[in-house]
């Protein structure tokens, strides 16, 4: 169908979402642990709420990725969130209702939620309810 | 559309293609139904990354691991581990990008480094089968511009002022052309393009049909706005199946979205675009055999003058440009004139595509601003010459051009210096040569194809070209005699100067180059039949090192004449009357104690 200057704008726009995976994007970048041990925590319908979550709120710059195993396997599913500017917040114990609050609270209000990150006390990160 | 947390691009260029691309994407989707991955792992097949060397190459987003060498063996791991696990396959990856513990982008590596990218660049970045990445990487932007912003003749100076210069190998001024068709009078006229890409080992053409066939249309639609044209051809040869098909599906997209066809974006402009098929014939990517063969005849020149710019395809003047050259006006459209001419040297603007190919670690599609020097192709991007042997001469212009020896690795590349030392631009092929490759040899094998592929039309090119292998092939085969030399040069300036098309004027250039150089390569075939890098057959013979021979017996195993003979104990011999050069006994021998005298 014959397509007005205005379409085609805006076909741009929303294929240019699509594919600002490949040329990287430029908000939150979201990595899933996705280990066996992940896994085995329950790190994958973490990964797929987060998913949804994002795609739900038009999210368009964040980019949810996976990696291996993150080194702290008793305190999966761990997720890591890495702002533009490189820093990074490391979520631990991960479950889907968490997932959703990181999302609204983070990724869209920039606002950490503190009781889910890990600690650290001496130098080792410990599992918050140890506090 | 569901959220998509990763894309796997895999390159469906030609040289992918036929290393296995096509059942890879397949076993990739397979793969990913298998993990229920589908809704979230998108697989997008694009057009030539440029190291074809290395391919199938497939690069997963968003982390831009660039995976190379990938068979369909492979694929089950990969997904279980990158896409399952998140866990990048260190196996797979392309060597350079594996640093200390991290992988780095692509864009790092050698290859791509000193890379600029215009003419292809959304090869390998974009679906070339999906209209809409490429308007998203601002495409038909430009098109829209010049139709609702600019004056035709507006257009015409800013490729003029842009400075780019016809791809296909003869560097005239593009925007010229188009001046002088603008300029022709004539109640229709015609855009074409040719996308006969004929030079052996020459693909950039190819590529960009396949990587990018929107690009295309736009700057031949823009074209036809310019010189006043509501038609356009693209004449691409048979032997690129995939490049028709991508191009055929490309044109119906733009159709269908209207920006191809009446009343363009509302403009009032109306073009049509066709596709031609050539069944290969060298000559019809001469320009005016082009045309012939697009009109339905035999696929012959027309005498020059008159130029197509006034009397081109059906008698009616026509732009005639190289599928490199359109490649890059919507860039130049879109950035303006300021911008291109501010690339590349003083007499040549932007940027070239070269396929590098030969003796070359990375063999592939290359592209670099002009008056890049041919050294950096070779060691920097090109990777070296494999197993450390020496540069001897980079050919490039094809059948038309020259070889350029090392004491010039130097010179920048654009149009005036490779004529001036005796080469050519041409369309890009740039073959690589070692120390063990017969220039002589080299020489041969152009003319045999100029030779093969003359029409015939004019007597110097088809009995000139005839005339000149003879001596070359007699002088391959150790019957060269003294004045050859001469005599080759002569019949050389006079084909030059008598032949009616670019065929037969530039057909004698590898040879005159290579005497230029390589003089005294001809001068050890025709006085002491001998050829220095071991190639002409007729002139070597496969001697045994007695000292090392162990008397094993395996070349005689070999040997599919029965030349060697020997017994258990006993040094071997061959028979320099039975042996047929074919160097079967070299590989056999674990001694290495057969050579080439």
């Amino acid at each position: 169908m014959k397509k007005s200057i205005q379409e085609l704008e805006a076909i741009r726009n929303k294929t240019i979402d699509h594919i600002n995976l490949r040329s990287g994007k430029g908000g939150y970048r979201v990595v899933v642990g996705m280990a066996t041990c992940g896994i085995a925590a329950g790190a994958r319908p973490v990964m797929m709420r987060l998913m949804e979550e994002v795609q739900k709120n038009s999210l368009v710059d964040v980019t949810i990725a996976q990696t291996g195993c993150i080194g702290a396997c008793r305190l999966e599913p761990i997720i890591e969130v890495y702002s533009p500017d490189g820093s990074k917040v490391t979520y631990i114990k991960m479950d889907e209702e968490k997932a959703i609050k990181v999302v609204a609270d983070h990724l869209i209000n920039g606002k950490i939620v503190n009781e889910y990150t890990a600690t650290t006390i001496d130098g080792k990160v410990v599992d918050p309810e140890m506090q | 559309m569901s959220f998509i947390r990763s894309q796997i691009l895999v390159c469906a260029g030609t040289g992918c293609n036929s290393s296995g691309s096509a059942t890879l994407i397949k076993d990739l989707d397979k793969e990913l139904k298998k993990h229920s991955l589908s809704k979230e792992v998108e697989v997008i097949r694009t057009g030539c990354f440029g190291l074809c060397e290395l391919g199938p190459v497939v690069i997963v987003y968003p982390e831009g691991t660039f995976y190379s060498r990938v068979t369909s063996e492979d694929i089950a791991e990969l997904v279980e581990e990158h896409l399952v696990k998140g866990r990048v396959l260190t196996r797979l990856v392309y060597h350079e990008t594996i640093g200390d513990n991290k992988t780095i982008s692509i864009n790092d590596i050698g290859f791509f480094k000193s890379q600029e990218r215009i003419a292809l660049k959304n090869c390998g970045i974009i679906d070339p089968e999906n209209i809409d990445e490429y308007l998203a990487y601002d495409g038909y932007k430009a098109l829209q511009k010049v139709l609702l912003e600019m004056e035709p003749q507006e257009v015409i100076d800013t490729i003029k002022g842009a400075g780019l210069r016809g791809r296909g190998g003869a560097g005239f001024p593009t925007g010229m052309k188009w001046q002088f068709t603008k300029n022709a009078q004539g109640d229709s006229k015609y855009v074409a393009c040719n996308a006969d890409e004929g030079d052996p080992g020459a693909f950039m053409d190819r590529s960009v049909l396949e990587g990018d066939p929107h690009a295309l249309i736009e700057a031949m639609t823009i074209a036809g706005y310019a010189i006043g044209a509501n038609e356009g051809y693209v004449y691409v040869r048979a032997e690129y199946p995939i490049a028709v098909k991508r191009l055929a599906i490309a044109i119906n997209q733009a159709r269908d979205y209207g920006l191809l066809g009446d009343n363009i974006l509302d403009s009032g402009f109306n073009f049509t675009l066709d596709i031609r098929l050539g069944s290969g014939a060298f000559v019809c990517g001469e320009e005016t055999a082009l045309l012939n063969s697009i009109e339905g005849k035999r696929g012959e020149p027309r005498p020059r003058p008159p130029f197509p710019a006034n009397k081109g395809l059906f008698g009616k003047p026509t732009v005639l440009n190289n599928v490199e050259t359109f490649a890059n006006i919507p860039s130049i459209i879109r950035n303006g004139s300021d911008w291109y001419s501010n690339i590349g040297t003083e007499k040549s603007k932007g940027t070239k595509v070269f396929a590098l190919g030969g003796k070359i670690n990375n063999t592939g599609l290359l592209e670099i601003p002009m008056g890049t020097t041919l050294r950096e192709i070779v060691y920097e991007i090109g990777g070296g010459i494999p197993n450390g042997k020496a540069f001897k001469a980079a050919q490039t212009g094809g059948p038309s051009g020259g070889c350029i020896p090392s004491e010039h690795l130097d010179t920048p590349i654009d149009y005036d210096s490779l004529i001036q030392i005796g080469s050519m631009m041409g369309s890009g092929g740039l073959i690589v040569m070692d120390e063990d490759n017969c220039m002589v040899d080299i020489a041969r094998f152009f003319l045999d194809f100029t030779c093969d592929e003359s029409c015939g039309k004019c007597p110097p090119c088809r009995i000139g070209t005839k005339r000149m292998l003879e001596i070359l092939e007699d002088i391959c085969a150790g019957k060269g005699k003294k004045g050859d030399i001469e005599r080759l040069e002569s019949l050389a300036i006079g084909i030059k100067s008598s032949s009616l098309c670019g065929l037969g004027q530039t057909a004698p250039n590898p040879v005159l180059s290579t005497i230029r150089y390589f003089r005294d390569e001809y001068e050890a075939h025709i006085n002491e039949k001998r050829c220095p890098s071991g190639v002409c057959t007729e002139l070597l013979s496969f001697v045994v090192v007695e000292e090392a021979c162990k008397a094993c017996g395996i070349c005689k195993k070999k040997c599919p004449v029965d030349a060697i003979t020997g017994e258990k104990k006993v040094i071997h011999n061959i028979d320099q009357q039975k042996c047929i050069k074919c160097g079967a006994c070299i590989e056999a021998c674990p001694f290495d104690a057969i050579v080439k005298k």
